[in-house]
């Protein structure tokens, strides 16, 4: 009996592997050059009349004596511009970007989730979608958005149906966050500052590391591994401490969190 | 007359010279449908038989494809463009100008290129998204998608030197300030942090590297010129090589069978 069964299963086996992988291919051509040629032939018809009927912008010639106000990067770099207003320009322009390099490169390994390979599911990879929405749409969609729509004149606020102006004036109430609490001595501000910065990575890096254990279990951990982790949380937590300072500027007028000679953030 | 056609049309179809450049017959096979895709350099980028679901629109989306397609219209437009177009703070604003208003349609390559390049841009995050959206980075594709994300950067960085070349006010500001950070990275530029262990200074530090001298001018024009019309080009190329390479090598992406 044990015989046969392993030998009717060989034969499943085999029977799977000859009407297998490769049974449901169809002919390159026609199938899918036929679909690439029609693409192609609608988006070089919508490329043409578009470019009939709207020109290319040409302004003035180069004056480098004369900045426009406002002045600014073109539309896919105006999500960067647009955190220079929450951050200095080393972080909004340099680290922020190698950051976001480097966080793309990385997701084929730090996802080991094997589900959801080649075919579109929101149930069997959530947390990986809600992330990666969080950082495309959110963060870098909607700041360019900001940036393109909302931006004027002194890159201040203003509605689409507002007038530019200007010469419009906003009080600079900004205080930086030790201030705001109440330090004036310079160097408790500093060591203020540090401590809430690196309480936030360490305590929002505790957090997570028992939120997936909570989700996922210990074993899912171990086989993670620790570079994959931490690696993931400390992006995330990049991702979130963005948001964070957003808020502290629009809701509290924050300028810094921390404060010293050499660097602010 | 129609039979003096069809025998025309055998003896064009059976010479030495048609059978060097034509392999088979269009007739509908199976073996004509492979040779079709195999015997031909641009379409063998394909393999000759795909799965049926990498056919579908509301797969792939195209946006590989179109994102491709739009490199190939600045190219074709751009090499349009480089024949009236001089790289000297001089004359290259009046060249913009000559090149919309005398030459023959010198307003549509320009205004394709430049539509086309933020196409690209626009196509080819969309089809970033698709390809997480299917998890098609997943193994065996991690490296592409690596690769993928170096395109992305190149493409940036290709819509982002072309925008100084017509010379007006929008390029010259537009790169400043996009540039600008350049000066801010620590340790290698003039206002960043840490700048003094490098003694890097306003004309020698990271954003002079990249404009070519201490101010946006003419020696930049030069610079982003170059990298626009041939360094970023051929980097680009090369990895395109091997995005599609790897494709081709990986398999496609799609449900487990
Ligand atoms: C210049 C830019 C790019 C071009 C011209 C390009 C072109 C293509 C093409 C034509 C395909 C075939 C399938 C399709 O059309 O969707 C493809 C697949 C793929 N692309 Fe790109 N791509 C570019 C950038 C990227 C980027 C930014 C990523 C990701 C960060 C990426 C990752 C991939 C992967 C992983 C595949 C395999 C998909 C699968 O097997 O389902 N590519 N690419």
């Amino acid at each position: 009996m044990a015989e046969m069964g392993s030998a009717a299963t060989r034969v499943e086996v085999t029977l799977k592997k000859a009407t297998g992988p490769g049974d449901d291919k169809v002919h390159t051509w026609p199938n899918l050059v036929r679909a690439e040629f029609l693409c192609t032939l609608f988006v070089m018809i919508f490329l043409l009349l578009w470019s009939l009927l709207v020109d290319a912008p040409l302004e003035e010639p180069a004056d480098p004596g004369r900045t426009p106000n406002p002045s600014k990067a073109p539309w896919y770099f105006l999500g960067l511009q647009e955190i220079l207003v929450f951050f200095d320009p080393w972080h909004a322009g340099v680290v922020a970007p190698t950051f976001i390099i480097m966080g793309l490169m990385v997701i084929p390994y730090i996802d080991i989730n094997p589900k959801g390979n080649g075919y579109y599911t929101f149930k069997e990879r959530k947390y990986e979608i809600i992330t990666f929405i969080f950082g495309f749409h959110v963060l870098w969609i909607s700041t360019i958005i900001i940036g393109t729509f909302v931006r004027g004149p002194g890159w201040n606020w203003f509605w689409p149906w507002e007038v530019w102006d200007a010469h419009l004036v906003e009080a600079l109430t900004n205080q930086d966050l030790p201030y705001l609490v109440g330090i004036r001595d310079y160097w408790t501000a500093a060591v203020f500052g540090l401590s809430l910065i690196i309480g936030f990575f360490v305590l929002g890096t505790a957090a997570m590391y028992w939120w997936v254990v909570w989700l996922k279990g210990r074993e899912f951990m171990q086989r993670w591994g620790a570079a994959r982790f931490f690696l993931t949380s400390f992006l995330t937590l990049n991702m979130i401490a963005v948001v964070i300072k957003m808020l502290l500027r629009h809701i509290l007028n924050v300028k810094y969190i921390l404060v010293t000679p050499w660097i602010n953030v | 007359m129609s039979s003096q056609f069809d025998e025309l049309k055998r003896q064009v179809m059976e010479s030495q010279v048609w059978q060097s450049i034509f392999r088979h017959g269009y007739e509908d096979t199976p073996r004509n449908r492979i040779l079709m895709v195999s015997g031909n350099v641009w379409l063998h980028l394909h393999p000759s038989k795909v799965r049926k679901h990498a056919t579908r629109l509301r797969f792939t989306w195209c946006m590989g494809g179109i994102t491709f397609l739009m490199y190939l219209v600045t190219v074709v437009t751009g090499v349009y463009l480089m024949f009236y177009y001089r790289p000297v703070a001089e004359y290259a604003y009046a060249d913009i100008k000559y090149l919309e208003f005398d030459m023959p349609f010198g307003m549509l390559m320009r205004n394709m290129h430049r539509w086309a390049a933020h196409g690209m841009v626009i196509a080819v995050w969309l089809h970033m998204f698709r390809v997480f959206m299917t998890g098609s980075y997943k193994p065996p594709r991690e490296f592409n998608w690596v690769v993928g994300v170096l395109l992305l950067v190149l493409t940036l960085l290709l819509s982002f030197t072309g925008y100084l070349l017509p010379w007006d006010q929008l390029a010259i500001w537009a790169v400043s300030v996009g540039s600008n950070m350049g000066r801010a990275t620590p340790l290698l530029g003039y206002e960043g942090p840490f700048n003094e262990v490098l003694g890097v200074n306003p004309i020698y530090d990271a954003r002079a590297f990249l404009f070519g001298g201490g101010e946006i001018g003419a020696h930049t024009l030069l610079r982003f010129y170059i990298l626009h019309c041939i360094f970023i080009p051929l980097v680009t190329s090369l990895f395109l090589a091997v995005h599609f390479w790897r494709i081709r090598r990986d398999g496609f992406s799609g449900p487990a069978l």
